[in-house]
């Protein structure tokens, strides 16, 4: 094995993240930390240094197989990785992210009023009452990171249940950030590419 | 003595998130700006590590030529 790097203990911050949030529902804002850094390493550096070495997610899919052996280290159907259905994906992941922040907006003006839950799936409602005590922060606040951490929840559910019955990182092929990551970094290297075919 | 395969990524398929990069032993992955993994056939001994990690199964094993 590789000796280790500093950044290789990054599957702690999501852990954390969400022992974080089920205490104190704020600590979902953080998760935008995972949002905002692999663009700025793509739009700024055309690489994915995030997916390649810091994404905690992804260590945790390597770092629960390998200690546990969860997962059935099968191919995944090719559909999977397609870029039909990772645009897809990523289409729908960022209308979720726009509902969360219209919802967050109606808070704001007053048109809704904050709804202190958590949705798995975007379906199934799990009183989450106890991470938020009202009046702690504007209420749009609060309602973002509600919003915010159910979509984390679900992405990291995904990511496990693929971790499980393939291999371990079959997030990674469908994850909304990489394959906006990767397109990108495609954008940035238009018609570039490197001398040999390896 | 080169090895017998070296491993080769496929360009299109790879979603560079660089599972093979962190599984390789010998260092011989990188993945190319963000766009897809490179495979450097000279350093790849073909123990086929990465094509085991790869999520979008797009890595082969290739037989080297005889001649090189």
């Amino acid at each position: 094995m590789k000796p280790k790097h500093w950044y290789d203990y990054f599957w702690i911050w999501t852990v954390a993240y969400f022992a974080l949030g089920f205490f104190n529902i704020l600590f979902a804002w953080l998760g935008m930390v995972d949002f905002l850094v692999p663009l700025l390493f793509a739009v700024f550096g055309g690489n994915k240094w995030f997916c390649n070495r810091l994404c905690g997610r992804g260590q945790l899919l390597t770092v629960l197989p390998r200690k546990f052996g969860v997962s059935r280290r099968k191919p995944a159907p090719r559909w999977l990785s397609s870029p039909w259905f990772r645009y897809a994906f990523l289409a729908f992941f960022l209308t979720m992210f726009g509902n969360i922040l219209y919802q967050s907006y109606r808070v704001f003006g007053g048109a809704a009023s904050l709804r202190e839950v958590v949705k798995l799936f975007w379906t199934f409602r799990l009183p989450w009452g106890w991470a938020y005590t009202a009046g702690t922060v504007p209420d749009w606040v609060a309602q973002f990171a509600f919003g915010f951490y159910s979509l984390m929840l679900a992405s990291t559910l995904i990511g496990l249940i693929a971790m499980a019955l393939y291999r371990p990182r079959t997030w990674c092929s469908f994850c909304p950030m990489g394959t906006m990551t990767q397109a990108i970094c495609k954008l940035k290297q238009r018609g570039r590419l490197p001398e040999d075919t390896n | 003595m080169p090895s017998k395969r070296y491993a080769k990524a496929n360009r299109t398929r790879c979603v560079s998130c660089g599972a093979c990069v962190r599984e390789c032993p010998r260092g011989a992955v990188e993945i190319w700006r963000g766009c897809f993994a490179r495979i450097d056939p000279a350093v790849c001994v073909g123990c086929g590590r990465c094509r085991e990690a790869c999520p979008a199964d797009c890595i082969e094993l290739l037989q080297r030529e005889a001649a090189s």
